[in-house]
């Protein structure tokens, strides 16, 4: 699917080229990806379980090494440059970092020392260190009160503003978000995206996010990508796509013709439109 | 009858009639026992960090006080330079263990990795044997400055000797666990380790790079292992016999807990005061040489009621 053309032509910080990931050398999990994402831009995956979201996240973080997984075909252009032999080290010292599913904050750290993990690849000096910190802070003002906790003992959305604080940390030009609505109060989920969007248009952060919850996702990102086992099934603007009867259907709740089961229209529907 | 009073009793009796025999072997347990956290330690750096068992770190210990003993007395080193270059050699073995045995075998099975350390242990102690000789040697004491002779204190109508040596290595011990606190605390590799122990895929994703870390704690454990071996050395023989004593260590970590930096050492320190103790009051009813065995079972004891060792790692969960 090629999308380089509907997008305007601002300048492109990534590009994923139709990549294909095995885990274990035998499980085919992406089945020829693409996507590109405009500097600047916030761009949403969406799908549901087991779709490829994390997979596609995690190939381009290069954190897939660890979990035995592979990308066998195409390529991932980052700022002008290939990274798929890159280690997550050396991207995220050049600009791109993910926040994992589940926040995966570091339980035993302060939610300071924490934050400051995030700053390891940094060599600018304990000053910048320490004005982003503050930087963060001020976006977050809930971890500068549970500054001195430990991690562990501090709240879902707490870690998740954690997480994305220490990613912020590296001052990357990117941040691959995964899941962050998962397991929180839908007021929370809303307060998160709209950091994500103040980070976006202050900082001029570019983020690619995988969601399930397509709803939120879409009302704040500015083109979206629908995966379905492996596949790029359709994507556009974020608008359009919320205007879709097949996304409205699938994945928004509201039918076409009244009530129906969702488990009758699914697999023929979407066999025939999208997977045919 | 005459054995209930042997545990009961007579040893109490013993205690109260000739009190600085008491207070000497609580005090020969108190050193052993800095010796057996020491080595306790040691593991407990690398397991927190890459989540191995380190079966080497006995043999560690071994290796590194051999080399910087023949360094002195086979090659001529002086004695300082012989400890720096110790330290170094230290540094360069940390480098291959990641390269050559941690880097291939990354995100195999723990069993697979505790293999390895095995592997290792051996190939140490051929190495070891081939350069250093496998002779019984002396430690380098006096040349490194370590203070020799002993101090009498006259208390309770008796005498309490402490040899100066075992003084300093209840200093150095503690000035070094201090250090190794305060870079865990303070410092950005040291956060950067505690980061890998807590999460290993986490600390990936934002940027800590796992195979210059696990360099940092073998080479912080390669250290533990020198001052345990100049310590252990000063007190006995630089020799492979060694090796048998830090499996002693094995108990002190079923007591302490894995990955407890203080359960290390009040492990070591109950380890090393209980055995002394023990085998001076108790040990008669056994017919003596009971220190062979005493660690094992207690640790058989704590294994029983309570696995996690008395400073597990707290488990934090949120509901």
């Amino acid at each position: 699917m090629s999308t380089a053309e509907e997008i305007s032509p601002a300048e492109t910080i990534l590009e994923v080229n139709n990549i294909e990931v095995i885990y274990d050398h035998v499980i085919l999990v992406l089945k020829g990806v693409s996507l590109t994402v405009p500097r600047g831009g916030i761009v949403a995956i969406l799908g549901a379980n087991g779709a490829g979201k994390t997979t596609t996240l995690k190939a381009i973080s290069n954190l897939l090494g660890a979990e035995r997984g592979d990308v066998t075909k195409g390529n991932i252009v980052f700022k002008g440059n290939e990274i798929q032999s890159l280690s997550p080290n050396d991207l995220v010292r050049r600009g791109c970092i993910q926040v994992m599913e589940g926040r995966h904050c570091f339980g035993h750290l302060t939610v300071e020392e924490n934050l400051l993990t995030g700053a390891f690849t940094r060599k600018d000096g304990a000053a910048a260190i320490k004005a982003d910190l503050e930087l963060v802070y001020n976006y977050f003002p809930r971890l500068r009160e549970r500054r001195s906790s430990l991690a562990g003992y501090t709240s879902g959305g707490e870690q998740q503003m954690c997480a994305i604080g220490r990613a912020l940390m590296s001052k990357p030009e990117m941040i691959l978000l995964d899941e962050p609505s998962m397991g929180l109060a839908p007021q929370l989920v809303e307060e998160i995206f709209e950091i994500v969007k103040k980070l976006n248009s202050n900082e001029g952060v570019s983020f690619l996010l995988a969601e399930q919850n397509t709803n939120i996702a879409l009302r704040y990102a500015t083109y979206g990508y629908i995966l379905e086992s492996g596949r790029v099934v359709l994507d556009g603007e974020g608008a359009a796509l919320r205007e879709n009867e097949d996304v409205k259907e699938f994945y928004l709740g509201i039918g076409g013709e009244g009530r129906k089961s969702f488990r009758d229209v699914k697999h023929y529907k979407r066999r025939k439109r999208w997977l045919a | 009858m005459g054995l209930l009073s042997e545990i009961f009793i007579e040893p109490f009796i013993l205690i109260a009639d000739i009190p600085d025999l008491f207070i000497q072997t609580l005090w020969e347990g108190f050193v052993s026992g800095i010796l057996y956290a020491l080595i306790a330690l040691g593991f407990v750096l690398i397991f927190k960090a890459s989540g191995v068992f380190n079966f080497a770190q006995g043999i560690m210990v071994v290796f590194a006080a051999l080399a910087l003993v023949s360094l002195h007395t086979k090659f001529g080193v002086p004695a300082w330079i012989a400890l720096l270059l110790a330290i170094a050699i230290m540094g360069l073995l940390a480098i291959g263990i990641e390269r050559i045995v941690l880097r291939p075998l990354v995100g195999q099975p723990d069993a697979i990795l505790l293999m390895a350390t095995i592997g290792l242990t051996l190939f140490l102690q051929g190495a070891g044997e081939t350069i250093f000789g496998g002779e019984p040697q002396s430690m380098i004491t006096e040349e490194l400055g370590l203070p020799t002779g002993a101090t009498d204190w006259h208390v309770l109508g008796g005498r309490v000797t402490f040899q100066h040596i075992d003084v300093a290595a209840i200093i150095i011990a503690g000035l070094m666990v201090a250090g190794l606190a305060l870079f865990f605390s303070k410092t950005r590799i040291g956060r950067a380790l505690r980061a890998v122990a807590d999460d290993h895929q986490a600390a990936l994703s934002v940027g800590i790079s796992l195979n210059q870390i696990w360099v940092i704690v073998w080479f912080a454990a390669g250290i533990v292992a020198l001052v345990t071996g100049i310590m252990w050395g000063a007190r006995s023989d630089v020799s492979f016999a060694l090796e048998v004593i830090a499996l002693k260590a094995l108990a002190v970590l079923i007591l302490g807990g894995f990955t407890s930096v203080p359960g290390a050492i009040v492990g070591g320190l109950i380890i090393g005061v209980g055995e002394k103790v023990f085998e001076v009051y108790w040990g008669g009813i056994f017919g003596g040489g009971t220190e062979a065995w005493f660690a094992y079972v207690l640790a058989l004891i704590f294994l029983l009621f309570r696995p996690q060792g008395l400073f597990g790692e707290k488990i934090i969960e949120r509901v």
